[in-house]
């Protein structure tokens, strides 16, 4: 056999359970996920867990399947060791710690926001970009510098992919809510004023949710979902045009799982065409979460020699994106 | 008007240098921007011009250095105001030495605590918004601020300059950070204390910060 690696990576911060297969000539050769979908309401922590644990043995013969592999052909272990809700992390952890003592191999802990850069980055074969990471549970602006990815601005309160789940959910649309959210947008036309909340960098969307969910009765759905969609994404797009006229980045990487959104890709597409910058997507298949960003990102991180022994190998339900070394990119 | 030069092209605003009643000025032009809805668009760019130019002279009024503001055109979203010759401090740090951080950082926050103190917080607070000359440092960019006394948009400004070193100035965010909540703190005086617990709040609010160090298995 020649002297390519596979490294199999585990996802589990949130809803979805997945597990990739990544080579090290920087291939995704399979990426199955099952995702957990709450019969009501948000997502439950100790629920979720539970899927995890009852679907990770089919995702993950699922995924071997897929790339032609066998456990034995694997050259390391990568899983997401945070953040995320600590009840599925752990099961994912728990996983991958068998999975390594099984095949004997080394066991990489993963930073799930640096999976989703790294995967765009390689998905996008672009070098330095500024970043736009928006999802449910993130809305972070970061670039590289110094041996880490900074972060120039964040959310102060809920991400952006929270207040639009949460909407949809207060107008009793289906999950996965966005996308419907986005055509009943299309239909909208006139503009209703919504709190617009940019502080310095930052964003905040507690309060935009809270008013949008109260208009609900007293406005056109329509009209509604077309202001909404227009402050949360113009607010975004004011904070990335901030970051990308200060950092001077040559590009502008959208990814995580609000990336598919046509609507946020014009408004940032915009802002690079002011800025001479080139804009980049991550492939929807790579937008949300799952477990090919984490194999390709825990073999950038083996090729480091960044492993951790079972005993040592604890999650990390709140660990910030800026608080890791990311030696390859150095 | 004749005679304007671009002096930069920031992401919110145009900034042009003219002579204005024959004293050099500075423009400060909010633009269109596509991406945002025609609607948003004009409410956000002239609701921010007149909070600027109010807050540019009440600033001054509570011995926070400000250019003077000379002319305010809500219609085009335009403010003509004093221009400060003089790059600003986040141009200067990669050649300071660690005494003039100290220094420097500790003014900043004396500075940050007497517009507090005045019922005023910046509200976009960078290393790209302070400038110094004459040995005074003025402030500038008051587009986000507010006028207000609570804990929270205090604290979110303490917030924001430390992210905004952190970000940019990372070799020396530490001692930075540090001198700006000594000369904060010893100038705000007790409620400093109530701001900068609200500041760590916010760091870790809903997002991913280390507590501690906390582990699980």
């Amino acid at each position: 056999m020649s002297s390519v690696q596979f490294i199999l990576g585990l996802e589990s911060t949130a809803h979805t359970f997945g597990c990739g297969i990544a080579s090290s000539d920087g291939r995704i050769l399979s990426n199955v996920k099952s995702e957990y979908v709450p019969a009501s309401g948000g997502i439950h922590p100790r629920e979720a867990s539970q899927h995890h644990s009852s679907r990770a043995a089919w995702t993950i013969a699922a995924a071997l399947n897929e790339a032609g592999l066998r456990l034995a052909d694997i050259s390391a272990i990568a899983f997401s060791a945070g953040p995320g809700l600590g009840p599925c992390l752990r099961t994912g952890a728990t996983v991958a710690r068998a999975l390594s003592l099984m095949r004997g191999c080394p066991l990489v802990p993963v930073n799930h926001c640096i999976a989703h850069i790294e995967v765009g980055r390689l998905a996008t074969r672009e070098e330095d970009p500024l970043v736009v990471y928006v999802s449910g549970g993130n809305t972070i602006i970061s670039a590289y510098a110094g041996g880490r990815y900074r972060i120039f601005g964040e959310t102060l309160d809920i991400a952006l992919g929270n207040c639009l789940d949460a909407f949809a959910r207060e107008l009793g649309l289906p999950h996965p809510g966005v996308p419907k959210l986005e055509s009943l947008a299309d239909e909208g036309s006139r503009f209703i004023p919504l709190p617009y909340v940019v502080k310095g960098q930052d964003v905040s969307y507690s309060g935009l949710l809270t008013m949008a969910t109260r208009m609900i009765r007293e406005c056109d759905t329509r009209d509604l979902c077309l202001s909404l969609l227009e402050v949360a994404y113009g607010m975004v797009a004011e904070v990335a045009e901030r970051a990308i006229a200060h950092t001077e980045k040559p590009s502008l990487l959208l990814t995580g799982g609000v990336a598919r959104s046509k609507r946020l890709q014009r408004a940032l597409m915009s802002v690079c065409n002011e800025h001479s910058a080139r804009f980049h997507v991550v492939p929807p298949d790579l937008a949300g979460d799952n477990g090919g960003m984490i194999a390709w990102t825990g073999y950038l991180a083996l090729r480091e020699g960044i492993t951790v022994p079972v005993e040592e190998s604890y999650i990390n339900p709140n660990w910030r994106l800026d608080e890791v070394e990311v030696p390859w990119r150095g | 008007m004749a005679g304007m030069t671009l002096l930069k092209k920031g992401a919110e605003a145009e900034l042009y240098v003219l002579h204005w009643m024959g004293r050099p000025s500075v423009l400060k032009r909010r633009v269109r921007k596509a991406y945002r809805n025609p609607d948003l668009d004009a409410y956000v760019r002239s609701a921010r011009t007149s909070n600027e130019a109010k807050l540019l002279s009440e600033a001054r009024r509570l011995g926070v250095p400000t250019p003077l503001v000379y002319l305010v055109d809500k219609r085009n979203c335009e403010i003509t105001m004093s221009y400060i010759a003089s790059p600003p401090l986040k141009r200067l740090i990669p050649e300071m030495r660690e005494e003039a951080i100290v220094e420097t950082f500790k003014r900043v926050g004396e500075m940050v605590a007497l517009l507090h103190k005045g019922g005023i917080v910046h509200g976009d607070l960078t290393t790209s918004n302070i400038i110094s000359y004459g040995g005074l440092l003025y402030f500038i960019d008051f587009g986000l601020g507010e006028r207000t006394s609570d804990l929270e948009p205090r604290g979110v400004d303490l917030h924001l300059m430390r992210r905004a070193l952190e970000s940019s100035h990372h070799e020396v965010s530490g001692i930075a950070y540090a001198s700006f909540l000594k000369g904060y703190s010893h100038s705000m005086g007790s409620t400093s204390k109530d701001v900068v617990a609200r500041a760590e709040s916010i760091r870790r609010r809903g997002r991913y910060v280390e507590v501690g160090q906390r582990r699980d298995a």
